[in-house]
């Protein structure tokens, strides 16, 4: 065997791959046999299925707000029954004159929590925005100030109230998680012990028994002449149960910190506060942050409960809304529709932009 | 002669940790005791203002409502007790039911999001999508709400055999008139189907990022030995990704058992909607909802511990 | 030499759009030889030997082995795979299943044999890489050599023609490297055709016929391991050996 001549090669951009829709389809759909019965299959299923719905929900649906053309024709959606119920829906049993003021709220919440988003506004002073936000809407949504006429709690509904409590029990629920995630790690024994019962606690029980607790309960356990308004019952009951959950997630995250960042922040002579606030809880969060967005997509969930204990959000609004109404009652599941449509966009907003942290989280990690 | 022994005397300085550690914990501990101390004493003023008593023994009263179904005929003159028996058999019942379908359901969806074909991947991931984002109980009124329309009305019921399906639910029974065997009532199937449905999406979940934990090695070494895909996924990755699996599934068994409380909603009567109405008759509050919320603790503990325990026996032996 | 057993005419192989992995590789193996490839990390060396029994794809060029050429069809790469056994780095053997089972699964399988048999073959192949005691253990009961080992066993169970090994020492601790390349001499003596990517080269110039050289995706030379390790003809290859042979 001889050494043969060696000449350099250089690279070379890799050939053009064939295009074309059959090509495009034939890789996707069919590339075995199994494969192709099944994406038949299924394509049956969806050219059966697919019409009817169309036909259903857009073509031979009606869209004026009138009980006479949707009685008429029930072969199609009634969508006219979102354009004549739609702010009862959305803004609950709120006057119907003041409410530009829910709006301007749902707006304001929605605008901080776009802004919470961006990584360019993750500074110190963002959660002094958060207090002033939420606290504005709250004060808009009271009134009682500034000559905007006083509104009850029990009043508020629809979205801003699904909005607001998800956010506030989210902002207050996560110090007191925070708190509770270090405790269970504590070498103290009864700190330990105190947070391992609460979190075990909250998460054996379902929300809605939390729910009945703090609406039943809550009373009782006030002082006599004190009366506690039904918001501030419901949002501790959801801050409590939420604050179990985010612990579990966080404490998630601090376990996954190797000993040795411990370890050398002591030998720089850091104190334990240091230590947690300054080495392990910066990075325990950043791992922890897509399971956090869970959590709030969750809660944003779990707020539909509170319509067990009175207090109309989203989906309590369209029971009031149609419940009441005899004429537009057959017409219920374009209603739950409507409403399904507006809980999704914003899960599944949030839910893609966690998996996108997730993603830039991961591209620190990849050499 | 006694030996000189340095005597160490115990400094109660603040700056020793054991005993900052210590006036900590009983700084907590106090706190604690002193809010629980004046919750007890507020609830048991204001429990006295109301007229309303505490204790156990209403257990043993005669309940005076009825509940529509269940293992066996509850009658108003029965026992408090026996009705929250009742409806724990009815939770029972749906959770059960509801993991079983849900289980099935969600691996079929989560093995599907591997599929060759581009249209069973995209109709599993949305599926998984539409579900997990849209709230458990808006899907219940939802099912409930079609289950009421679409089912066949009480005079022309659908039958299958002994099986008739009609607005009065799914019943066994001989003939029409026939008292049914056993009856599955519209907001049992209603609060089932709403259930499994929902849970089987995070189920799917699960199972694919169990499956994709598996390390590739093990595929590659599979497809190297020439196992087909099928054979590779049956015998290498599945009892490999099973054991990945069983905490998570675990966690949305409880899950799926604690949603089960939903059911008040819908008016099907599980443990958390007798519980409502006993407090709305009886006023215990207390005594109800620690009842309630122990008979979860119980079920989210059975739940763990037979899980473990299946955990334990799978798990790769190691050295 | 007898005839080619495996023959790469042109072969080239892209990650994504302009990685080119593989630039023009000319390789033809004889039945029955030894071939060791080296070379920088990154050079393409495992992705040459993963593209004979198709775990990685080539886009051009024409790939023969035992007389099949490989391409799309699932058919040919199965009876491919017949033919051709390999170990990995990490060995990847099924944790979950005990060393024989690890051993009869893809003969039962896929060869069609009966429990028995298999089983037989199975502490036959055990008994040539030394290890037919741990037989019902299970792999994460055992040291890395011994996996190895296993899983060269495993292999070999297929009775393939041709053997790759990926690196087979570089996962394990230096006590145990020996048992394995001694197993991988043996198997040397009995006239299996074998391709090995490695860093032991007091394995290559003990063992084979022919050592290959890759860098940045080409062949940049191929010797007897005489006239490779005393007389290296490029300058690439000068650096190389005196990085490795020089600690």
């Amino acid at each position: 065997m001889t050494a043969q001549r060696f000449a350099p090669i250089p690279p070379r951009p890799a050939p053009a791959r064939p295009v074309g829709a059959w090509v495009w389809l034939r890789s996707r759909l069919f590339c075995d046999r199994g494969t192709a019965l099944t994406s038949l299959f299924i394509g049956a299923l969806l050219l059966y299925g697919l019409p009817q719905l169309l036909d259903w929900a857009i073509l031979r649906a009606n869209w004026r707000p009138s009980v006479e053309a949707c009685l008429a024709d029930r072969a199609g959606a009634c969508w006219g029954v979102i354009a004549e119920k739609y702010r009862i829906i959305l803004m609950g049993r709120y006057p119907f004159d003041e409410q530009w003021r829910p709006l301007l709220a749902t707006g304001l919440m929605v605008a901080l929590l776009i802004v919470s988003c961006i990584r360019l506004f993750w500074q110190r002073w963002l959660v002094l925005l958060w207090l002033g936000v939420l606290a504005t809407v709250f004060l808009l949504m009271h009134g009682q100030v500034l000559g905007l006429s006083p509104v009850d709690t029990d009043q508020w509904g629809g979205l801003p109230l699904t909005l607001l409590l998800s956010s506030l029990s989210i902002a207050l629920a996560f110090p007191l998680a925070l708190l509770v995630a270090l405790g269970r790690r504590s070498a103290l024994p009864a700190i330990r012990a105190v947070c391992t019962v609460y979190v075990e606690l909250v998460r054996g029980v379902p929300l809605i028994s939390v729910l009945f607790m703090a609406s039943f309960l809550f009373p009782l356990f006030m002082p006599q002449g004190f009366s506690i308004d039904v918001l501030l019952r419901v949002l501790t009951g959801i801050t409590l149960f939420a604050a179990a959950y985010m612990a579990e997630v966080i404490r998630g995250g601090l376990q996954a910190i190797p000993r040795g960042q411990i370890e050398a922040a002591a030998a720089l002579g850091l104190s334990w506060w240091q230590t947690q606030r300054r080495i392990v809880l910066p990075q325990a969060l950043a791992a922890v942050l897509p399971g956090l967005m869970n959590n709030f997509i969750a809660i944003f969930k779990d707020t539909s409960l509170v319509t067990i204990v009175s207090l109309y959000e989203l989906t309590g609004a369209l029971s009031l809304a149609l419940n009441s109404d005899a004429d537009w009652r057959p017409f219920k599941l374009e209603g739950y529709l409507f409403v399904a449509l507006i809980y999704f966009v914003f899960c599944f907003a949030m839910s893609r932009y966690s998996l996108w942290v997730e993603k830039q989280l991961n591209r620190g990690r990849v050499r | 002669m006694f030996a000189l022994t340095p005597t160490i005397r115990k400094r109660w300085s603040w700056r020793s940790r054991a005993v900052r550690g210590r006036v900590y914990q009983v700084l907590l501990l106090a706190l604690l005791a002193l809010l629980l101390w004046f919750l007890a004493g507020n609830t048991a003023r204001n429990m006295a203002q109301r007229g309303i008593q505490s204790g156990f023994d209403f257990l043993l009263q005669p309940a005076g409502f009825e509940i529509g179904e269940g293992l066996f005929d509850f009658e108003a003159s029965q026992a408090y007790w026996l009705a929250f028996l009742t409806g724990l058999g009815n939770t029972l019942r749906t959770a059960l039911i509801g993991i079983v379908l849900a289980t099935g359901l969600g691996s079929l969806l989560g093995i599907g999001r591997f599929s060759r074909s581009a249209l069973l991947r995209g109709l599993c991931s949305a599926y998984v999508e539409l579900f997990r984002n849209i709230p458990l109980l808006l899907q219940l009124l939802m099912w409930y709400l079609l289950l009421a329309e679409a089912l066949p009305p009480l005079d022309a019921p659908a039958r299958l055999g002994l099986l008739t399906l009609s607005k009065n639910g799914l019943t066994w029974q001989t003939t029409p008139e026939a008292e049914p065997l056993f009856a599955l009532s519209p907001e049992f199937l209603a609060l089932t189907l709403g259930l499994s449905l929902y849970t089987a999406a995070f189920i799917a979940e699960v199972v694919r990022a169990g499956i994709a934990a598996v390390p590739r090695g093990q595929s590659e070494a599979a497809a190297a030995l020439g196992l087909s895909r099928q054979q590779a996924l049956r015998r290498v990755v599945l009892p490999q990704a099973l054991r990945i699996i069983i905490p998570p599934l675990t966690n949305q068994y409880l899950n799926l058992t604690k949603n089960s409380s939903l059911a008040v909603a819908i008016g099907y009567p599980d443990v958390v909607s007798i519980a409502n109405t006993a407090i709305n008759q009886t006023g215990r509050a207390v005594e109800c909802l620690v009842i309630v919320m122990a008979i979860y603790l119980c079920l989210s503990l059975a739940t763990s511990l037979l899980m473990n325990g299946y955990n334990a026996r799978v798990a790769l032996k190691e050295r | 030499m007898s005839d080619p057993i495996i023959v790469f005419e042109k072969i080239n192989k892209w990650y994504g759009d302009d990685f080119h992995v593989l630039r023009d590789i000319d390789l033809s193996v004889a039945k029955g030889e030894r071939v060791v490839i080296c070379g920088p990390s990154g050079s393409g060396k495992s992705t040459l030997i993963r593209c004979i029994n198709r775990l990685e794809e080539h886009q051009q060029g024409r790939l023969v082995v035992n007389g099949l050429e490989l391409g799309d069809d699932m058919k040919v790469v199965d009876a491919v795979r017949k033919q051709v056994g390999m170990v990995f780095q990490q060995f990847n053997l099924f944790p979950h299943l005990s060393v024989l089972e690890n051993l009869t699964l893809a003969p039962i399988q896929v060869n069609q044999l009966s429990r028995q048999d298999a089983e037989e073959n199975a502490m036959e192949q055990l008994a040539r890489v030394k290890i037919a005691e741990q037989a019902h253990k299970y792999p994460l009961q055992l040291s890395g050599g011994q996996q190895q080992r296993v899983a060269i066993a495993r292999a070999l169970c297929l009775k393939p023609q041709i053997m790759l090994f990926d690196e087979p020492t570089s996962a394990l601790d230096p006590e145990m490297i020996k048992e394995v390349l001694d197993v991988m001499s043996e198997l040397a003596a009995q006239d299996i055709t074998m391709l090995c990517v490695t860093h032991e080269m007091g394995f290559a110039r003990a063992v084979a016929d022919r050592v290959i050289f890759m860098d940045q995706g080409q062949i940049i030379e191929q010797n007897t391991p005489h006239a490779f390790f005393n007389h290296p003809q490029n300058e690439r290859s000068r650096d190389f050996l005196s990085k490795i042979l020089g600690h």
